[in-house]
């Protein structure tokens, strides 16, 4: 599924909604979370998952095709941990 | 390496919830419900065996584990890890660029 499917079935869903304000409802919520994500603040939706940030720190890394050293930066990265019950339920056959 | 900032409080449902009521202006009940129904739809989709690609924010992948031979770590004893299905979040490269602007 990608997003414009995602946005289809909730205006499916919601007839009195149609296709933009759908389409706002999913971005409003991506956004909320990637801003608190930015803000360094978590996410946590219960029984789906918690989107968090992690650290990395700076390294030399190297560029694969020359073989050059290259300084890669310290850099926070998002993560996220899925919830128990979704775990759970990918797991039931 | 786990960085939490005790400073920023954490996002939880009521808050999008909250944030459609006040952005696109819909009743309270109905923005949660949406909150509900768009968490929904992606599990769904997950469940039907499918990876969800949400551009600009990331994916949502599956990935099948074999079986494996484990071990207790505290008495050592050796168990079978059963195959099984697990879900991983692949961040958009966007996303990646707005945590270090």
């Amino acid at each position: 599924m990608i997003r414009s499917e995602l946005v289809q079935k909730i205006a499916d869903a919601n007839p009195h909604l149609g296709q933009r304000e759908a389409e706002r409802v999913v971005s409003t919520i991506l956004d909320s979370i990637t801003d608190r994500l930015t803000e360094g603040g978590r996410v946590e939706l219960r029984g789906f998952g918690a989107f968090s940030t992690r650290g990395r720190n700076a390294r030399t890394g190297r560029n694969p095709r020359t073989g050059e050293s290259v300084d890669v930066d310290a850099k926070r990265v998002p993560h996220f941990k899925p919830g128990k019950e979704l775990r759970e339920r990918l797991n039931m056959d | 390496m786990v960085q939490t900032q005790k400073s920023v409080p954490t996002l939880t449902r009521a808050d999008l919830a909250d944030e459609l009521h006040r952005t696109i202006g819909l009743s309270r009940a109905e923005s949660a419900d949406l909150v509900e129904q768009v968490l929904d739809t992606i599990t769904e989709a997950l469940l039907d065996g499918g990876n969800v690609k949400l551009s600009s924010f990331g994916s949502f992948m599956l990935r099948k584990k074999g079986l494996r031979v484990g071990r207790n770590p505290k008495t050592g004893v050796e168990v079978p890890i059963q195959p099984r299905t697990v879900l991983t979040f692949r961040p958009s490269q966007l996303l990646r660029q707005k945590l270090n602007d």
